[in-house]
Protein backbone atom coordinates (compact mmCIF):
# COMPACT_ATOMS: atom_id res chain seq x y z
CA UNK A 1 0.00 0.00 0.00
CA UNK A 2 1.34 3.37 -0.97
CA UNK A 3 1.47 5.99 1.79
CA UNK A 4 2.98 8.74 -0.34
CA UNK A 5 3.29 8.97 -4.12
CA UNK A 6 7.01 8.16 -4.27
CA UNK A 7 6.15 4.66 -2.98
CA UNK A 8 4.76 3.93 -6.47
CA UNK A 9 8.03 4.51 -8.29
CA UNK A 10 10.08 2.87 -5.53
CA UNK A 11 7.98 -0.24 -6.03
CA UNK A 12 7.90 -0.35 -9.83
CA UNK A 13 11.62 0.51 -10.18
CA UNK A 14 12.35 -2.53 -8.06
CA UNK A 15 9.77 -4.88 -9.58
CA UNK A 16 10.08 -3.91 -13.28
CA UNK A 17 13.46 -2.15 -13.48
CA UNK A 18 14.00 -2.57 -17.22
CA UNK A 19 10.44 -2.28 -18.47
CA UNK A 20 9.84 0.88 -20.52
CA UNK A 21 7.74 3.35 -18.53
CA UNK A 22 7.33 6.46 -20.67
CA UNK A 23 8.17 6.84 -24.33
CA UNK A 24 8.30 10.09 -26.25
CA UNK A 25 9.53 10.98 -29.72
CA UNK A 26 13.17 11.07 -28.63
CA UNK A 27 13.61 8.31 -26.08
CA UNK A 28 12.20 5.54 -23.96
CA UNK A 29 12.83 5.57 -20.23
CA UNK A 30 12.62 2.47 -18.01
CA UNK A 31 11.35 2.53 -14.44
CA UNK A 32 14.87 2.24 -13.03
CA UNK A 33 16.19 5.03 -15.27
CA UNK A 34 13.23 7.16 -14.34
CA UNK A 35 13.90 6.69 -10.63
CA UNK A 36 17.59 7.35 -11.15
CA UNK A 37 17.01 10.62 -13.04
CA UNK A 38 14.41 11.68 -10.46
CA UNK A 39 16.97 10.99 -7.71
CA UNK A 40 19.49 13.30 -9.41
CA UNK A 41 16.90 16.07 -9.58
CA UNK A 42 15.90 15.50 -5.95
CA UNK A 43 19.54 15.66 -4.82
CA UNK A 44 19.98 19.00 -6.56
CA UNK A 45 16.91 20.44 -4.82
CA UNK A 46 17.90 19.02 -1.43
CA UNK A 47 21.30 20.68 -1.81
CA UNK A 48 19.51 24.02 -2.04
CA UNK A 49 17.95 23.36 1.37
CA UNK A 50 14.38 23.57 0.11
CA UNK A 51 11.50 21.89 1.97
CA UNK A 52 7.78 22.07 1.14
CA UNK A 53 8.44 24.77 -1.46
CA UNK A 54 6.93 25.25 -4.93
CA UNK A 55 9.16 24.13 -7.82
CA UNK A 56 8.20 24.94 -11.40
CA UNK A 57 8.86 22.40 -14.15
CA UNK A 58 9.37 24.30 -17.41
CA UNK A 59 10.20 21.72 -20.07
CA UNK A 60 8.72 20.66 -23.39
CA UNK A 61 6.38 17.72 -23.02
CA UNK A 62 8.75 14.75 -22.62
CA UNK A 63 9.76 11.84 -20.39
CA UNK A 64 12.02 14.27 -18.54
CA UNK A 65 8.93 16.08 -17.24
CA UNK A 66 7.88 12.93 -15.39
CA UNK A 67 11.35 12.45 -13.90
CA UNK A 68 11.34 16.11 -12.85
CA UNK A 69 7.90 15.78 -11.17
CA UNK A 70 9.09 12.73 -9.25
CA UNK A 71 12.40 14.36 -8.44
CA UNK A 72 10.65 17.35 -6.88
CA UNK A 73 8.45 14.94 -4.93
CA UNK A 74 11.41 12.87 -3.66
CA UNK A 75 12.95 16.07 -2.31
CA UNK A 76 9.90 16.85 -0.16
CA UNK A 77 8.78 19.81 -2.27
CA UNK A 78 5.88 20.14 -4.70
CA UNK A 79 5.77 20.72 -8.44
CA UNK A 80 3.85 23.00 -10.75
CA UNK A 81 4.17 22.31 -14.49
CA UNK A 82 4.19 25.31 -16.81
CA UNK A 83 3.59 24.75 -20.50
CA UNK A 84 6.47 26.11 -22.58
CA UNK A 85 3.89 27.27 -25.15
CA UNK A 86 2.00 29.35 -22.63
CA UNK A 87 1.87 33.09 -23.42
CA UNK A 88 4.32 35.16 -21.32
CA UNK A 89 1.56 37.23 -19.62
CA UNK A 90 -0.02 34.10 -18.23
CA UNK A 91 3.33 32.76 -17.04
CA UNK A 92 3.96 36.02 -15.20
CA UNK A 93 0.55 35.90 -13.50
CA UNK A 94 1.21 32.34 -12.35
CA UNK A 95 4.72 33.15 -11.09
CA UNK A 96 3.33 36.11 -9.14
CA UNK A 97 0.96 33.77 -7.30
CA UNK A 98 3.21 30.78 -6.92
CA UNK A 99 6.48 32.51 -6.04
CA UNK A 100 8.50 29.38 -6.85
CA UNK A 101 11.77 28.64 -5.05
CA UNK A 102 13.24 26.81 -8.02
CA UNK A 103 12.61 26.22 -11.72
CA UNK A 104 13.65 23.05 -13.51
CA UNK A 105 14.32 23.64 -17.19
CA UNK A 106 16.79 22.85 -19.99
CA UNK A 107 19.35 24.87 -21.90
CA UNK A 108 16.80 25.61 -24.66
CA UNK A 109 14.49 27.41 -22.21
CA UNK A 110 17.10 28.68 -19.78
CA UNK A 111 16.98 32.36 -20.68
CA UNK A 112 13.17 32.50 -20.60
CA UNK A 113 13.19 30.72 -17.24
CA UNK A 114 15.76 33.11 -15.82
CA UNK A 115 13.70 36.03 -17.05
CA UNK A 116 10.43 34.98 -15.39
CA UNK A 117 11.75 33.19 -12.32
CA UNK A 118 12.62 36.41 -10.46
CA UNK A 119 15.53 35.15 -8.43
CA UNK A 120 14.39 31.53 -8.00
CA UNK A 121 17.09 28.89 -8.47
CA UNK A 122 17.23 27.69 -12.06
CA UNK A 123 18.12 24.00 -12.30
CA UNK A 124 19.18 22.59 -15.66
CA UNK A 125 17.93 19.04 -16.10
CA UNK A 126 21.04 17.72 -17.87
CA UNK A 127 23.43 19.41 -15.47
CA UNK A 128 21.64 17.90 -12.48
CA UNK A 129 22.14 14.42 -13.97
CA UNK A 130 25.92 14.81 -13.59
CA UNK A 131 25.84 15.31 -9.83
CA UNK A 132 26.10 12.59 -7.19
CA UNK A 133 22.86 11.21 -5.79
CA UNK A 134 22.27 12.05 -2.14
CA UNK A 135 20.56 8.78 -1.10
CA UNK A 136 20.57 9.66 2.57
CA UNK A 137 18.96 13.04 1.94
CA UNK A 138 16.24 11.42 -0.19
CA UNK A 139 15.57 8.77 2.44
CA UNK A 140 15.26 11.45 5.13
CA UNK A 141 12.91 13.51 2.98
CA UNK A 142 10.66 10.51 2.28
CA UNK A 143 10.41 9.76 5.98
CA UNK A 144 9.39 13.34 6.74
CA UNK A 145 6.72 13.68 3.99
CA UNK A 146 3.17 12.94 5.13
CA UNK A 147 0.27 12.11 2.85
CA UNK A 148 -1.49 15.43 3.48
CA UNK A 149 1.53 17.35 2.11
CA UNK A 150 1.16 19.07 -1.24
CA UNK A 151 2.08 17.00 -4.29
CA UNK A 152 1.39 19.56 -7.01
CA UNK A 153 -0.29 22.87 -7.79
CA UNK A 154 -2.09 23.07 -11.14
CA UNK A 155 -3.28 26.37 -12.53
CA UNK A 156 -6.73 26.58 -14.08
CA UNK A 157 -8.12 29.61 -15.85
CA UNK A 158 -10.31 31.74 -13.64
CA UNK A 159 -13.34 33.45 -15.14
CA UNK A 160 -11.73 36.82 -14.36
CA UNK A 161 -8.64 35.88 -16.36
CA UNK A 162 -6.35 35.38 -13.36
CA UNK A 163 -5.18 31.76 -13.09
CA UNK A 164 -6.02 29.91 -9.89
CA UNK A 165 -3.58 27.32 -8.53
CA UNK A 166 -5.44 24.28 -7.18
CA UNK A 167 -3.47 22.51 -4.44
CA UNK A 168 -3.52 18.70 -4.56
CA UNK A 169 -2.02 16.43 -1.89
CA UNK A 170 -0.35 13.01 -2.07
CA UNK A 171 -3.47 11.57 -0.54
CA UNK A 172 -5.65 13.08 -3.29
CA UNK A 173 -3.72 11.19 -5.97
CA UNK A 174 -3.47 7.94 -4.01
CA UNK A 175 -7.22 8.12 -3.41
CA UNK A 176 -7.96 8.75 -7.11
CA UNK A 177 -5.58 6.02 -8.27
CA UNK A 178 -7.22 3.49 -5.96
CA UNK A 179 -10.53 4.25 -7.59
CA UNK A 180 -9.10 4.24 -11.14
CA UNK A 181 -7.49 0.85 -10.62
CA UNK A 182 -10.63 -0.65 -9.20
CA UNK A 183 -13.37 0.87 -11.35
CA UNK A 184 -11.63 1.74 -14.61
CA UNK A 185 -9.63 -1.49 -14.57
CA UNK A 186 -6.23 -0.08 -15.58
CA UNK A 187 -3.25 -2.19 -14.60
CA UNK A 188 0.17 -3.57 -15.41
CA UNK A 189 -0.74 -4.47 -19.02
CA UNK A 190 -2.32 -1.15 -19.93
CA UNK A 191 -0.75 0.72 -22.85
CA UNK A 192 -1.70 4.39 -22.62
CA UNK A 193 -1.44 6.87 -25.47
CA UNK A 194 -1.36 10.24 -23.74
CA UNK A 195 -2.96 13.35 -25.15
CA UNK A 196 -3.45 15.81 -22.26
CA UNK A 197 -0.70 18.34 -21.63
CA UNK A 198 0.95 17.74 -18.23
CA UNK A 199 -0.31 21.13 -17.09
CA UNK A 200 -3.84 19.67 -17.38
CA UNK A 201 -5.25 17.67 -14.52
CA UNK A 202 -6.48 14.85 -16.80
CA UNK A 203 -2.87 13.70 -17.38
CA UNK A 204 -2.58 12.37 -13.81
CA UNK A 205 -4.21 9.12 -14.93
CA UNK A 206 -1.48 8.12 -17.38
CA UNK A 207 1.31 9.41 -15.13
CA UNK A 208 0.25 7.79 -11.88
CA UNK A 209 -1.37 4.63 -13.22
CA UNK A 210 1.87 3.96 -15.08
CA UNK A 211 3.98 4.62 -11.99
CA UNK A 212 1.67 2.61 -9.77
CA UNK A 213 1.30 -0.53 -11.88
CA UNK A 214 4.35 -0.54 -14.10
CA UNK A 215 2.17 0.14 -17.15
CA UNK A 216 3.43 2.02 -20.20
CA UNK A 217 2.62 5.49 -21.51
CA UNK A 218 3.33 6.71 -25.01
CA UNK A 219 3.59 10.48 -24.94
CA UNK A 220 2.01 11.16 -28.31
CA UNK A 221 4.00 13.75 -30.31
CA UNK A 222 1.87 16.88 -30.42
CA UNK A 223 2.05 17.46 -34.18
CA UNK A 224 0.23 14.15 -34.75
CA UNK A 225 -2.97 15.65 -33.38
CA UNK A 226 -3.26 17.70 -36.57
CA UNK A 227 -2.64 14.63 -38.75
CA UNK A 228 -5.48 12.14 -38.38
CA UNK A 229 -4.11 9.23 -40.43
CA UNK A 230 -0.64 9.42 -38.91
CA UNK A 231 -2.17 9.58 -35.43
CA UNK A 232 -4.19 6.40 -36.00
CA UNK A 233 -1.09 4.66 -37.41
CA UNK A 234 0.84 5.75 -34.31
CA UNK A 235 -1.77 4.15 -32.05
CA UNK A 236 -1.66 0.98 -34.13
CA UNK A 237 2.14 0.78 -34.32
CA UNK A 238 2.42 1.04 -30.55
CA UNK A 239 -0.51 -1.25 -29.74
CA UNK A 240 -2.09 1.52 -27.67
CA UNK A 241 -5.13 0.17 -25.85
CA UNK A 242 -6.20 3.11 -23.71
CA UNK A 243 -6.87 6.60 -24.91
CA UNK A 244 -7.52 9.33 -22.33
CA UNK A 245 -8.49 12.53 -24.09
CA UNK A 246 -10.85 15.43 -24.66
CA UNK A 247 -13.88 14.73 -26.87
CA UNK A 248 -12.78 17.38 -29.36
CA UNK A 249 -9.96 15.06 -30.47
CA UNK A 250 -12.40 12.21 -31.06
CA UNK A 251 -14.81 14.57 -32.82
CA UNK A 252 -12.02 15.85 -34.99
CA UNK A 253 -11.01 12.34 -36.10
CA UNK A 254 -14.60 11.71 -37.03
CA UNK A 255 -15.00 15.04 -38.86
CA UNK A 256 -11.82 14.48 -40.85
CA UNK A 257 -13.08 11.14 -42.08
CA UNK A 258 -10.38 8.90 -40.59
CA UNK A 259 -12.60 7.04 -38.16
CA UNK A 260 -14.14 4.75 -40.77
CA UNK A 261 -10.93 4.48 -42.80
CA UNK A 262 -8.26 3.38 -40.32
CA UNK A 263 -9.12 0.99 -37.51
CA UNK A 264 -7.04 0.80 -34.32
CA UNK A 265 -7.22 -2.90 -33.52
CA UNK A 266 -5.56 -2.69 -30.10
CA UNK A 267 -8.03 -0.17 -28.68
CA UNK A 268 -9.85 -1.30 -25.50
CA UNK A 269 -10.65 1.81 -23.45
CA UNK A 270 -11.53 5.38 -24.30
CA UNK A 271 -11.79 7.61 -21.26
CA UNK A 272 -12.85 11.13 -22.10
CA UNK A 273 -13.83 14.30 -20.30
CA UNK A 274 -13.44 18.04 -19.97
CA UNK A 275 -16.22 19.06 -22.31
CA UNK A 276 -19.38 17.84 -23.98
CA UNK A 277 -19.05 15.02 -26.52
CA UNK A 278 -21.57 15.76 -29.25
CA UNK A 279 -23.81 12.72 -29.38
CA UNK A 280 -23.77 12.18 -33.14
CA UNK A 281 -19.96 11.96 -33.14
CA UNK A 282 -19.98 9.72 -30.12
CA UNK A 283 -22.40 7.35 -31.81
CA UNK A 284 -20.13 7.14 -34.83
CA UNK A 285 -17.28 6.08 -32.57
CA UNK A 286 -19.43 3.53 -30.89
CA UNK A 287 -20.48 2.09 -34.24
CA UNK A 288 -16.84 1.66 -35.29
CA UNK A 289 -15.72 0.31 -31.91
CA UNK A 290 -18.60 -1.71 -30.44
CA UNK A 291 -16.29 -3.63 -28.08
CA UNK A 292 -14.38 -0.68 -26.66
CA UNK A 293 -15.29 0.55 -23.17
CA UNK A 294 -16.28 4.20 -23.37
CA UNK A 295 -16.01 6.02 -20.06
CA UNK A 296 -16.65 9.59 -19.06
CA UNK A 297 -14.66 11.53 -16.50
CA UNK A 298 -16.40 14.44 -14.86
CA UNK A 299 -14.94 16.83 -12.34
CA UNK A 300 -12.62 19.79 -12.00
CA UNK A 301 -8.92 20.00 -11.12
CA UNK A 302 -9.99 20.98 -7.58
CA UNK A 303 -11.36 17.51 -6.72
CA UNK A 304 -8.22 15.75 -8.05
CA UNK A 305 -9.58 15.67 -11.57
CA UNK A 306 -12.56 13.31 -11.35
CA UNK A 307 -15.42 13.00 -8.87
CA UNK A 308 -18.10 11.47 -11.11
CA UNK A 309 -17.69 8.91 -13.89
CA UNK A 310 -19.83 6.95 -16.26
CA UNK A 311 -19.31 3.83 -18.30
CA UNK A 312 -21.57 4.09 -21.34
CA UNK A 313 -23.60 0.93 -21.66
CA UNK A 314 -27.07 2.14 -22.61
CA UNK A 315 -27.89 3.29 -26.13
CA UNK A 316 -28.21 7.05 -26.61
CA UNK A 317 -29.99 8.73 -29.51
CA UNK A 318 -28.36 11.63 -31.34
CA UNK A 319 -30.66 14.11 -29.60
CA UNK A 320 -29.92 12.82 -26.10
CA UNK A 321 -27.22 14.04 -23.73
CA UNK A 322 -24.74 11.73 -22.03
CA UNK A 323 -24.96 11.82 -18.24
CA UNK A 324 -21.95 12.85 -16.14
CA UNK A 325 -22.44 9.64 -14.20
CA UNK A 326 -22.15 8.35 -10.67
CA UNK A 327 -19.88 9.30 -7.79
CA UNK A 328 -16.37 7.79 -7.60
CA UNK A 329 -15.57 5.71 -4.52
CA UNK A 330 -14.44 7.65 -1.44
CA UNK A 331 -15.87 10.91 -2.76
CA UNK A 332 -19.24 12.36 -1.95
CA UNK A 333 -20.99 14.45 -4.60
CA UNK A 334 -24.30 16.05 -3.80
CA UNK A 335 -26.58 18.79 -5.10
CA UNK A 336 -27.49 21.91 -3.16
CA UNK A 337 -30.20 24.36 -4.15
CA UNK A 338 -29.91 28.14 -3.85
CA UNK A 339 -30.85 28.00 -0.17
CA UNK A 340 -28.27 25.27 0.50
CA UNK A 341 -30.86 22.57 0.85
CA UNK A 342 -30.03 19.06 -0.29
CA UNK A 343 -31.69 17.98 -3.55
CA UNK A 344 -32.36 14.27 -3.83
CA UNK A 345 -35.20 13.96 -6.35
CA UNK A 346 -34.57 13.77 -10.11
CA UNK A 347 -35.02 16.74 -12.41
CA UNK A 348 -34.32 19.55 -9.97
CA UNK A 349 -31.39 21.78 -10.78
CA UNK A 350 -28.72 22.75 -8.26
CA UNK A 351 -25.00 23.16 -7.74
CA UNK A 352 -22.77 20.12 -7.51
CA UNK A 353 -20.75 20.07 -4.27
CA UNK A 354 -18.01 17.61 -3.37
CA UNK A 355 -16.35 16.39 -0.19
CA UNK A 356 -13.61 13.86 0.36
CA UNK A 357 -9.89 13.53 1.02
CA UNK A 358 -9.23 14.22 -2.67
CA UNK A 359 -10.57 17.76 -2.41
CA UNK A 360 -8.02 20.51 -2.99
CA UNK A 361 -7.00 22.62 0.02
CA UNK A 362 -7.87 25.70 -2.01
CA UNK A 363 -5.94 28.00 -4.32
CA UNK A 364 -2.30 28.70 -3.59
CA UNK A 365 -1.64 32.19 -2.20
CA UNK A 366 -5.22 33.13 -2.99
CA UNK A 367 -7.41 33.34 0.15
CA UNK A 368 -10.10 35.35 -1.65
CA UNK A 369 -10.93 32.80 -4.36
CA UNK A 370 -10.39 29.96 -1.89
CA UNK A 371 -13.02 31.35 0.47
CA UNK A 372 -15.58 31.59 -2.34
CA UNK A 373 -15.39 27.96 -3.45
CA UNK A 374 -14.12 26.03 -0.41
CA UNK A 375 -16.72 26.47 2.29
CA UNK A 376 -18.03 24.85 5.43
CA UNK A 377 -20.52 22.11 4.56
CA UNK A 378 -23.86 23.87 5.14
CA UNK A 379 -25.43 20.51 6.01
CA UNK A 380 -23.02 20.04 8.90
CA UNK A 381 -23.16 22.43 11.87
CA UNK A 382 -21.34 20.15 14.33
CA UNK A 383 -17.68 20.28 13.26
CA UNK A 384 -15.46 21.87 10.62
CA UNK A 385 -15.86 20.16 7.28
CA UNK A 386 -14.88 21.81 4.00
CA UNK A 387 -16.70 21.11 0.76
CA UNK A 388 -15.89 22.33 -2.73
CA UNK A 389 -18.62 24.18 -4.63
CA UNK A 390 -17.98 23.31 -8.27
CA UNK A 391 -20.06 26.08 -9.86
CA UNK A 392 -21.56 23.40 -12.13
CA UNK A 393 -25.33 23.18 -12.32
CA UNK A 394 -26.48 19.57 -12.43
CA UNK A 395 -29.54 17.44 -11.84
CA UNK A 396 -30.30 13.77 -11.31
CA UNK A 397 -31.90 11.80 -14.16
CA UNK A 398 -34.40 8.97 -13.75
CA UNK A 399 -31.52 6.51 -13.13
CA UNK A 400 -30.14 8.62 -10.28
CA UNK A 401 -27.15 9.66 -12.38
CA UNK A 402 -25.80 13.19 -12.42
CA UNK A 403 -26.51 15.17 -15.57
CA UNK A 404 -24.47 18.27 -16.26
CA UNK A 405 -26.54 21.22 -17.41
CA UNK A 406 -24.24 24.26 -17.48
CA UNK A 407 -21.92 26.50 -15.52
CA UNK A 408 -23.66 28.60 -12.92
CA UNK A 409 -22.49 31.70 -14.83
CA UNK A 410 -24.24 30.52 -18.03
CA UNK A 411 -27.64 30.31 -16.48
CA UNK A 412 -29.79 33.19 -17.63
CA UNK A 413 -33.17 34.62 -16.79
CA UNK A 414 -35.30 35.46 -19.79
CA UNK A 415 -38.83 36.77 -19.42
CA UNK A 416 -38.74 35.63 -15.81
CA UNK A 417 -37.94 32.06 -16.75
CA UNK A 418 -34.61 30.49 -15.92
CA UNK A 419 -32.91 29.06 -19.00
CA UNK A 420 -29.73 27.04 -19.37
CA UNK A 421 -28.04 27.97 -22.62
CA UNK A 422 -26.29 24.59 -22.63
CA UNK A 423 -29.62 22.87 -23.12
CA UNK A 424 -30.31 24.87 -26.26
CA UNK A 425 -26.82 24.08 -27.57
CA UNK A 426 -27.34 20.38 -26.94
CA UNK A 427 -30.56 20.47 -28.96
CA UNK A 428 -28.95 22.36 -31.83
CA UNK A 429 -25.90 20.10 -32.00
CA UNK A 430 -28.10 17.02 -32.25
CA UNK A 431 -28.87 17.91 -35.89
CA UNK A 432 -26.51 16.19 -38.30
CA UNK A 433 -26.09 19.36 -40.41
CA UNK A 434 -24.64 21.32 -37.49
CA UNK A 435 -20.87 21.35 -37.08
CA UNK A 436 -20.51 23.69 -34.11
CA UNK A 437 -22.76 26.03 -32.17
CA UNK A 438 -22.77 28.48 -29.30
CA UNK A 439 -25.66 30.19 -27.58
CA UNK A 440 -25.37 33.60 -25.94
CA UNK A 441 -27.83 35.83 -24.19
CA UNK A 442 -27.99 39.36 -25.47
CA UNK A 443 -29.08 41.09 -22.29
CA UNK A 444 -29.25 44.49 -23.99
CA UNK A 445 -31.82 43.36 -26.55
CA UNK A 446 -33.17 40.68 -24.23
CA UNK A 447 -32.93 37.87 -26.68
CA UNK A 448 -31.16 34.56 -27.18
CA UNK A 449 -28.63 34.58 -30.01
CA UNK A 450 -27.36 31.40 -31.60
CA UNK A 451 -24.07 31.23 -33.49
CA UNK A 452 -23.57 28.14 -35.61
CA UNK A 453 -21.61 26.57 -38.45
CA UNK A 454 -23.01 23.90 -40.76
CA UNK A 455 -25.07 23.37 -43.87
CA UNK A 456 -28.52 24.38 -42.72
CA UNK A 457 -30.30 27.68 -43.22
CA UNK A 458 -31.82 29.70 -40.43
CA UNK A 459 -35.48 29.02 -41.11
CA UNK A 460 -34.95 25.24 -41.34
CA UNK A 461 -33.01 25.30 -38.11
CA UNK A 462 -35.73 27.34 -36.46
CA UNK A 463 -38.51 24.97 -37.43
CA UNK A 464 -36.49 21.90 -36.38
CA UNK A 465 -35.75 23.44 -32.99
CA UNK A 466 -39.39 24.21 -32.34
CA UNK A 467 -40.03 20.48 -32.21
CA UNK A 468 -37.49 20.00 -29.43
CA UNK A 469 -37.65 23.12 -27.28
CA UNK A 470 -40.35 25.22 -25.63
CA UNK A 471 -40.97 28.55 -27.28
CA UNK A 472 -39.19 30.64 -24.62
CA UNK A 473 -35.97 28.71 -25.34
CA UNK A 474 -36.02 29.26 -29.11
CA UNK A 475 -33.28 31.70 -30.21
CA UNK A 476 -34.62 34.95 -31.60
CA UNK A 477 -31.50 35.57 -33.65
CA UNK A 478 -29.54 33.05 -35.73
CA UNK A 479 -26.05 33.86 -36.95
CA UNK A 480 -24.48 31.44 -39.40
CA UNK A 481 -20.68 31.64 -39.31
CA UNK A 482 -18.18 30.18 -41.75
CA UNK A 483 -15.82 29.29 -38.93
CA UNK A 484 -16.45 29.17 -35.20
CA UNK A 485 -13.77 31.05 -33.24
CA UNK A 486 -11.91 28.94 -30.65
CA UNK A 487 -9.44 29.87 -27.92
CA UNK A 488 -6.07 28.29 -27.11
CA UNK A 489 -7.63 25.41 -25.17
CA UNK A 490 -9.84 24.49 -28.09
CA UNK A 491 -12.98 25.77 -26.46
CA UNK A 492 -15.38 28.11 -28.24
CA UNK A 493 -14.22 31.70 -27.83
CA UNK A 494 -17.31 33.15 -26.11
CA UNK A 495 -15.81 36.59 -25.34
CA UNK A 496 -15.10 37.04 -29.06
CA UNK A 497 -18.67 36.08 -29.98
CA UNK A 498 -19.94 38.51 -27.37
CA UNK A 499 -17.89 41.23 -29.05
CA UNK A 500 -19.44 40.35 -32.43
CA UNK A 501 -22.84 40.53 -30.82
CA UNK A 502 -22.16 44.03 -29.53
CA UNK A 503 -20.40 45.44 -32.58
CA UNK A 504 -22.49 43.95 -35.33
CA UNK A 505 -25.76 44.16 -33.52
CA UNK A 506 -26.33 40.45 -34.12
CA UNK B 1 -5.91 31.52 -54.13
CA UNK B 2 -8.01 34.39 -52.89
CA UNK B 3 -10.70 32.05 -51.65
CA UNK B 4 -8.11 30.06 -49.75
CA UNK B 5 -6.56 33.18 -48.20
CA UNK B 6 -10.00 34.18 -47.02
CA UNK B 7 -10.43 30.86 -45.25
CA UNK B 8 -6.99 31.09 -43.68
CA UNK B 9 -7.48 34.60 -42.36
CA UNK B 10 -10.91 33.75 -41.00
CA UNK B 11 -9.18 31.21 -38.75
CA UNK B 12 -6.30 33.48 -37.79
CA UNK B 13 -6.14 37.20 -38.38
CA UNK B 14 -3.05 39.34 -38.81
CA UNK B 15 -0.90 36.71 -40.50
CA UNK B 16 0.63 37.27 -43.93
CA UNK B 17 -0.39 33.95 -45.43
CA UNK B 18 1.15 34.86 -48.80
CA UNK B 19 4.59 34.57 -47.22
CA UNK B 20 4.24 32.54 -44.04
CA UNK B 21 5.51 28.96 -43.94
CA UNK B 22 5.49 26.31 -41.23
CA UNK B 23 1.89 27.10 -40.32
CA UNK B 24 1.61 24.15 -37.94
CA UNK B 25 5.25 23.72 -36.96
CA UNK B 26 5.49 27.31 -35.82
CA UNK B 27 2.25 27.06 -33.92
CA UNK B 28 0.39 29.63 -36.05
CA UNK B 29 -2.35 27.03 -36.30
CA UNK B 30 -3.24 24.59 -33.56
CA UNK B 31 -4.13 20.98 -34.27
CA UNK B 32 -7.80 21.84 -33.83
CA UNK B 33 -7.56 24.44 -36.61
CA UNK B 34 -6.95 21.56 -39.03
CA UNK B 35 -10.65 20.70 -38.79
CA UNK B 36 -11.78 24.21 -39.70
CA UNK B 37 -9.26 24.32 -42.49
CA UNK B 38 -10.21 20.97 -44.02
CA UNK B 39 -13.95 21.50 -43.58
CA UNK B 40 -13.68 25.08 -44.90
CA UNK B 41 -11.68 24.01 -47.95
CA UNK B 42 -14.00 21.07 -48.57
CA UNK B 43 -17.05 23.33 -48.64
CA UNK B 44 -15.49 26.13 -50.64
CA UNK B 45 -13.82 23.99 -53.33
CA UNK B 46 -16.20 21.07 -53.36
CA UNK B 47 -13.53 18.47 -52.64
CA UNK B 48 -13.07 15.77 -50.04
CA UNK B 49 -9.49 15.48 -48.80
CA UNK B 50 -8.33 11.97 -47.92
CA UNK B 51 -7.16 11.70 -44.27
CA UNK B 52 -3.79 10.35 -45.47
CA UNK B 53 -3.24 13.70 -47.23
CA UNK B 54 -3.98 15.72 -44.09
CA UNK B 55 -0.36 16.20 -43.03
CA UNK B 56 1.49 19.23 -41.72
CA UNK B 57 3.69 19.14 -44.84
CA UNK B 58 0.69 19.50 -47.16
CA UNK B 59 -0.64 22.32 -44.98
CA UNK B 60 2.69 24.02 -44.39
CA UNK B 61 1.89 27.20 -46.35
CA UNK B 62 -0.85 28.72 -48.52
CA UNK B 63 1.13 27.66 -51.61
CA UNK B 64 1.35 24.06 -50.46
CA UNK B 65 -2.35 23.95 -49.59
CA UNK B 66 -3.21 25.39 -52.99
CA UNK B 67 -1.14 22.66 -54.65
CA UNK B 68 -3.09 20.05 -52.74
CA UNK B 69 -6.42 21.60 -53.72
CA UNK B 70 -5.39 21.69 -57.38
CA UNK B 71 -4.38 18.05 -57.23
CA UNK B 72 -7.85 17.16 -56.02
CA UNK B 73 -9.62 19.38 -58.52
CA UNK B 74 -7.65 17.76 -61.33
CA UNK B 75 -8.82 14.31 -60.28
Amino acid sequence: MARIVTDYLDHTAETYPDKPAFIDRKRSISFRELQNEAHHIASEIIALGLWKQPVVVYLNKSVECIAAFEGVTYSGNFYSPLDTKMPPERIHKIIDRLKPSAVITDSEHKSEAEEFSEGAHVILYDEAQKNAINYEGIENAKNRIIDSDILYVLFTSGSTGTPKGAIISHRGIIDLMGWATHDLGFGHDTVFANQSPFSFSFSVFEIYQTLKHGAITYITPEELFAQPARLMHYFNDNNADTLICVPSLLQMLSQLGVLEKIHVNSLKNIFFGGELFQMKYFNRWRREYPNVRFMISFGPTEVTDTCVYYEIKRHFRDDEVLPAGITCSNKDCFILDESNRLITEPGILGEMCVRGSGISYGYYNDPENTAKAFVQNPLNTSYPEIIYRTGDLVRYNEYGEFVYVCRKDFQIKHKGIRIELGEIEAAVSSFSEIEDCCCLYDSERQRITLFYTGKIDRSDLDSKLKVLLPDYMIPRKYVQLEIMPHNMNGKIDRPRLKEYMKEEGF
Amino acid sequence: MEKLLKILSSIKQDVDFQKEEGLFQKGIFSSLDMVYLVVGIGNEFGIEIDPEDITIENFDSAQRIMKLIERYKGK
